[in-house]
């Protein structure tokens, strides 16, 4: 496996595979799905487990893979498991069961549009699923929403970073733009996977079994309230300690900014295009693109209001994030939505006419 | 300089990888490239386009209102991306199966028979090439020496014994390529 900081030219789904082969990634568990199959494919292809070790199973369903993902982060393994929405709501009940038992992981959501089985082109309206829990009880996961291939490729490292640091599963929130589309990227350097006494010094709480001093139980369940709660307790302490340490964004022209464009993922690319070309008019806009959607930079865009006479929520879905901004916002400024459902994505001459209508000229 | 291309018509003309070769070929020359295509549940016989970005500076959006250049070969791409050329600039169209031909005149309209020149050349597959070498004796975006470099890079190994087909495809659209308004 050569070092080499070669740019290449490749699809965000393929990114994430080179990505998660070079950054010492354990296991891959996945289940083929338009728009993320390349993901799959390319593991298949680049045969890890000729190399580096990295097992590469296609799982049977979505929920069998959430539940590999679950018995690999169980013994301190970095596996991963991408899919794209339909399959991303089956594994619910296997993203809250490892928030409940504190398990490491990172789940690739390569959205689609929905509801239901909805359709295989781009979309942003998992936001919700993604950062209000989708599946049951208190709890929460780390999003990371990459805007370009780069991205997709440098996140994988940071999701498992992360995910280890916290105890907690990581999400990154990609669409079928940043999936499918190909642009130039530099693949992070390759670093080796754990081995098993590295996993035993990092990771005392894993079930590694016979060799480890004392027990590692690892369970979602504890049927004394007094225990859960507090359980739960210190779950909201390290989701207060994320909040305060993790918040990443991007800002781009703010400095001068009237007007403000809140955007992620392929949202923001497409709004920093309609940016240069208000700014050709002379109409001075700028955007936050949140980089984490949990924790969600409030205070930035708290921050941000004070300047600006309106903000414009440009998202690929019917409005879900605009509540966070909002809440962030509290009636400050006019906050609207502009964006497009069911597959269909928003060009920017599309996104500079909406911040006219609902924000310079309302 | 920033060129940003539409590349449509139907899946199987080979639009993609022409939309492959253009970016690869951006890539070896250092420029920041983009391609994003539509895709769909077709494969061969349905509507497939990519939109290609090269530029000097960094790319924001890889999806766009509208275009400096649109190639277009079909009828449907012709009726959906003729209106979203960008004032001045270019359209290149193979007319093979155009009823309605292009209408506007505020733009540089370019006419190439790739099927039939490729017909001719008894190589129905090296169409997309063809057309590849119309766009660049018209838009000169990207070398020859990087296009055939990105011709090495994107065919399998396999498949390398066509490249002189492919550099013959390539000089056949430089010529074939005519100039309509």
């Amino acid at each position: 496996m050569e070092e080499n900081n070669e740019i290449l030219l490749m699809k965000g789904n393929e990114a994430i595979a080179h990505a998660a082969i070079r950054c010492g990634c354990d296991g891959y568990f996945g289940y083929p799905i338009t728009p993320q199959s390349e993901v799959l494919e390319t593991l298949a292809k680049e045969e890890p487990w000729k190399t580096t070790g990295m097992i590469v199973v296609q799982a049977e369903s979505e929920v069998s893979a959430i539940n590999m993902l679950y018995g690999g982060g169980a013994v301190g393994k970095r596996v991963m498991v991408s899919s794209s929405s339909p399959g991303v709501a089956l594994m619910q009940e296997g993203i809250t069961y490892m928030a409940g038992a504190e398990l490491p992981g990172l789940i690739v959501n390569v959205q689609r549009g929905g509801p239901g089985l909805g359709t295989i082109q781009p979309s942003q309206g998992d936001y919700f699923q993604s950062t209000r829990g989708g599946g049951n009880g208190d709890y929460n996961v780390i999003v990371l929403a990459p805007a370009s291939v780069q991205e997709m490729a440098d996140f994988v490292d940071l999701a498992f970073t992360l995910a280890f640091r916290y105890r907690n599963p990581v999400l990154m929130l990609s669409d079928g733009v940043i999936g499918q589309m190909m642009e130039k990227v530099v693949l992070p350097p390759f670093k080796p996977r754990r081995t098993n006494e590295e996993i035993r010094q990092e990771c005392p709480w894993a079930a590694i079994g016979k060799r480890q001093k004392g027990k590692s139980i690892v369970t979602s369940l504890e049927l004394e309230p007094k225990e859960m709660e507090k359980h739960n307790l210190h779950l909201q302490a390290k989701y207060k300690e994320i909040r305060e340490k993790e918040v990443r964004f991007e800002e781009y022209k703010t400095d001068d900014a009237e007007y403000l464009i809140v955007a992620f993922g392929s949202a923001a690319r497409i709004a920093q295009k309609a940016i240069e070309l208000c700014r050709a008019e002379g109409i001075r806009v700028g955007m936050l693109r949140p980089i984490t959607l949990w924790p969600y930079p409030a205070d930035e865009i708290a921050r941000l209001s004070h300047q600006v006479k309106g903000i414009l929520s440009v998202e690929i879905n019917a409005g879900q994030m605009i509540e966070d901004i909002r809440l962030a916002v509290e009636g400050r400024v006019p906050v609207e939505h502009y964006g497009r459902m069911g597959g269909m994505v928003p060009g920017p001459d599309e996104i500079v006419t909406a911040l006219k209508e609902k924000i310079i000229n309302r | 300089m920033k060129s940003e291309i539409i590349i449509a018509g139907f899946g199987g003309q080979g639009v993609l990888s022409m939309g492959k070769i253009l970016a690869y070929a951006g890539l070896f020359e250092g420029k920041e490239v983009t391609w994003m295509p539509a895709y769909g549940p077709e494969q061969r016989g349905g509507t497939a386009n990519v939109t290609v970005i090269v530029s000097d500076e960094p790319i924001s959006s890889p999806i766009l209102s509208s275009y400096d250049v649109a190639v277009v070969l079909n009828q449907p791409s012709l009726d959906k991306f003729e209106e979203k050329i960008k004032p001045g600039g270019i359209l290149i169209y193979d007319p093979y199966g155009i009823s309605t031909p292009p209408q506007r005149t505020d733009i540089s309209v370019y006419c190439i028979n790739a099927m039939d020149a490729a017909a001719e050349m008894s190589n129905v597959k090296s169409f997309n090439m063809i057309v590849l070498g119309g766009l660049l004796e018209v838009c000169p975006i990207v070398g020859t020496k990087e296009v055939l470099k990105a011709l090495h890079k994107t065919l399998p190994q396999r498949h390398h014994h066509l490249i002189p087909q492919n550099e013959e495809a390539l000089r056949r659209g430089h010529e074939v390529i005519t100039k309509e308004r």
